[in-house]
């Protein structure tokens, strides 16, 4: 019998969300040109709204499969963050997409040039399509503010500088967009990913252990406790454990005004990792 | 007859079991008679009757803590291993992704030979190049290919007997199925439901491998059933296929049982194509989603039954049918267990395809109920609503177990849901994916990575608010739950029990675990470091007792402390 849980009751926010690909698409036309100048900041190649609309029809086809509408649905490949483990530029992704990857579950597809160009704009332009309400500001101005009056090192850390305690923010440009980021900044628990939630453990001698999960099975938990060190424990030898849906985070809603937020806002979107 | 000479043959015949070799022929009488060799795991699922129950006892709930290690064998190759291995007379026979077979001692794990099958570098096989095993006969193995061939193997030395094309690859035809022997015949299914195949189910005569039946599981015009594929309305609203049936899926994906005497083999029907876009294909859509019964002589449908009519969730229905002859109300019934990926549990009367029972195992809201015939009153959820079970389903590919001691019926289960968002309209290109669009299995954060649907690394990042893993004891007859050992993560593991009330299962998380069969309680773990994705094994092997599973790359054997 393991001890008691706590369970997150599923919010009903997390499961309506409506994301059609024909939303997407729909999205896509509309905003075409503004996601082109997004992409053009990282990538040299600017791709055309037509492209990535005609690209975005034949994923959804082809790709959601295995890689699913959102581009990470196979474990350790996140279509989206823009990175790719195997391919650099466009002939690289070229080979992949047509030939495949031997030795894994990713085929061959016959895709004509006309196809494959779509595909290559769409999978460059993934992460464009969150773009929220604030326009990203100045990514200097933004982190001196994060690591300043935000204090964000406090919990986050980037590039080997900060604190272990909240999770570490050095890549977080390639997996979230603008509008994710902006809503984590103003609403944290909408951000919080599940496995990331504050767990509290009490040992049967009384000691008390606050963390932020890191892994969890049956019989044990993983957690980053607020000395920052990692920390493994046995659900039996527990007397109480509990997970909180509510991140640690504060709003930064009062915090800062909204030109600092656009301001951190476009840090956070120009970490990519070293 | 003299004394002297009756000695004389006594002697001879103590002699003669002394020193000959354990090994004999496999004979279509020692398939069917499976269970009175529990030593031996003969085929997919231990028995034609499919309950991967096994009457070994030396391994007890007293004593399972005493187990330990006897040995590994790890595959070369990467992706997941699904493949449940055949023990014949201590000889243990696998197959390791794509198509190498390995024959090893069962007692020490060391290799006798390899046999491996290069396949056609145009093979497509849309979920992974899986290969789920062998069947024998004689001295020979069986194996599907995934480029769609069917190959037979020598037992003794590992080389090639007869190689025979099942089907096209350019159709995107594949085999992944471990097949099953019924007599002088080899019966396989063809894979490739998401990539616009007409699936069928194919007999193959053991010695030469020619074709003996064929069983559309999608009919052709004029075969009863076709008018299930309906003709598209003049001036269609949406994009309606006129060709629907002709790459409607139906694949077959899972070995089917037998039952020996009504000579019929069952076999379960997989997704129509494209899973997520019904709309394009009108009508019921026979067999896709189905159970099927067939003449094992000559294919002929005996009856049928369709889990979802005109289905949408790419739930399949290719989940193994057990087998058990027990009392139903007095009478005696040659009854079949279904435990379905829709999170229904069936049974059924084998001999005619009556549903006698429909019961949900866990959370489910694509339905409300069945009327008379058993027909499912289907209750769509709007696409911004959560359908239970997810994509995944409730269950899936690793198989349950019956024990016929405890009268429960075991399901290796998941409690998940997912946004099915689609159906996009999709044209057939020869090939092509052919999937009809999309399901959300779940994001917990906007904009954020979601969780993966079909695999994932070791961190549980799913977690308590995207699905939990369990397994599920029902009471075979009712399915009303009598106990339920709850896992944190999901688990894609088959089942197995003995006679001995001792049942083996494993968990995505990595631990292999006993538990006591009648209560539930856990009775002994290891942790295995890797995923498990088949189902466990047991056999007998010089008077002792083995275990086997596989955890992620590794083929691991446990028995007792000597």
């Amino acid at each position: 019998m393991h001890i008691g849980y706590m369970f997150a009751i599923m919010k009903s926010s997390a499961v309506r969300r409506r994301s059609a690909p024909g939303v997407v698409l729909a999205f896509l036309w509309v905003c075409g040109p503004a996601f082109a100048q997004n992409a053009a900041l990282d990538h040299p190649v600017q791709y055309a709204p037509a492209d990535i609309a005609f690209g975005a029809s034949l994923y959804s086809g082809q790709c959601t499969n295995c890689h699913g509408a959102t581009g990470d649905g196979v474990a350790g490949v996140n279509l989206a963050s823009g990175k790719f483990r195997r391919a650099t530029t466009d002939r690289d992704l070229t080979n992949v997409i047509t030939t495949g990857i031997a030795g894994t579950a990713m085929p061959g597809f016959k895709f004509n040039a006309t196809e494959v160009d779509g595909i290559i704009a769409y999978l460059r332009n993934m992460n464009s399509f969150d773009i929220g309400s604030v326009k990203p500001g100045d990514a200097q101005r933004g982190r001196a503010i994060f690591e300043g009056k935000g204090a964000c090192l406090t919990c986050h850390r980037v590039n080997g500088k900060g604190s272990y305690v909240g999770p570490n923010l050095s890549e977080i440009g390639t997996v979230r967009g603008a509008g994710a980021l902006e809503r984590s900044l103003i609403d944290p628990t909408s951000g919080l990913m599940p496995i990331n939630r504050p767990v509290r453990a009490v040992k049967k001698d009384g000691t008390v252990i606050n963390g932020r999960r890191v892994n969890e099975d049956t019989y044990s938990v993983q957690l980053m406790d607020t000395q920052g060190r990692l920390v493994s424990l046995m659900k039996a030898d527990l007397r109480e454990y509990t997970i909180s849906t509510k991140a640690s985070m504060p709003s930064y809603k009062n915090e800062l005004n909204p030109t600092e937020l656009a301001d951190v806002m476009a840090y956070l979107l120009a970490l990519k990792g070293l | 007859m003299t004394r002297r000479f009756l000695f004389a043959m006594v002697w001879l015949g103590v002699a003669w079991g002394a020193w000959s070799p354990a090994y004999a022929q496999v004979t279509e009488q020692r398939l069917v008679n499976s269970a009175k060799e529990p030593q031996n795991w003969f085929n997919y699922s231990g028995g034609y009757f499919s309950q991967r129950h096994s009457t070994l006892n030396q391994i007890t709930p007293a004593n399972v803590k005493n187990l330990e290690l006897k040995w590994i064998h790890q595959t070369r190759l990467t992706g997941t291993w699904q493949a449940t291995p055949l023990v014949v007379d201590g000889v243990m026979y696998i197959t390791q992704r794509f198509n190498d077979v390995v024959a090893l001692d069962a007692k020490t794990g060391r290799v006798f030979w390899t046999y491996q099958y290069t396949p056609s570098p145009n093979h497509k096989a849309c979920c992974g190049a899986n290969n789920r095993g062998l069947a024998i006969l004689g001295d020979v193995l069986f194996m599907g290919t995934v480029d769609a061939h069917l190959v037979a193997i020598d037992t003794k030395d590992g080389h090639a007997l007869w190689n025979t094309e099942v089907a096209d690859i350019k159709l995107a035809y594949s085999l992944t199925v471990a097949p099953l022997v019924v007599k002088d015949k080899v019966i396989v299914g063809v894979g490739g439901g998401e990539l616009g195949i007409r699936g069928f189910i194919a007999a193959f005569d053991v010695k030469t491998g020619k074709e003996v039946w064929r069983f559309y599981t999608i009919p052709g015009p004029g075969e009863a059933g076709h008018e299930t594929w309906e003709p598209c309305p003049p001036n269609p609203q949406t994009y309606c296929d006129p060709d629907a049936w002709k790459h409607g899926g139906a694949s077959v994906w899972l070995t089917g049982s037998y039952d020996p005497s009504l000579n019929l083999t069952y076999w379960g029907i997989g997704n129509a194509g494209p899973s997520h876009n019904p709309s394009q294909r009108p009508g019921d859509n026979l067999y896709t989603c189905s159970v099927v019964a067939l003449d094992a002589d000559t294919g002929k449908l005996t009856w049928h039954y369709q889990f979802i009519p005109n289905e949408k969730y790419d739930f399949d229905a290719t989940q193994v049918p057990v087998l058990a002859d027990i009392d139903w109300n007095g009478q005696p019934l040659k009854a079949m267990f279904f435990a379905n990926r829709n999170g229904v549990y069936y049974v059924f009367d084998r001999a005619t395809g009556k549903f006698l029972l429909g019961k949900p195992f866990v959370k489910v809201n694509w339905l409300s109920g069945f009327d008379e015939k058993g027909r499912p009153n289907q209750t769509p959820q709007s696409f911004d609503l959560p359908t239970w079970p997810g994509t995944q389903g409730a269950t899936n590919w690793y198989s349950p177990s019956y024990s016929p001691r405890t009268g429960l019926f075991y399901i290796p289960a998941w409690e998940n849901y997912a946004n099915f968002v689609g159906g996009v309209a999709t044209q057939y290109q020869e090939g092509r994916n052919f999937g009809g669009c999309c399901t959300k299995p779940y994001g917990p954060v906007p904009g954020a990575p979601g969780v993966p649907s079909i695999s994932r690394g070791p961190v549980n990042n799913w977690t308590e608010t995207a699905g939990t893993g369990a397994v599920i004891a029902i009471d075979a007859r009712t399915g009303e739950q009598k106990w339920k050992y709850a896992f944190t993560d999901v688990t894609d593991s088959g089942i197995l029990t003995t006679a001995s009330d001792v049942l083996f299962t494993g968990v995505r998380e990595g631990f292999f675990h006993a538990l006591n069969a009648r209560t539930g309680e856990l009775l002994w773990r290891a942790s295995l470091g890797g995923q498990i994705v088949n189902g466990p094994i047991t056999y007998q092997v010089d008077g002792k007792q083995y275990v086997a599973t596989i955890a992620g790359h590794s083929l691991v054997v446990f028995g007792l402390r000597d």
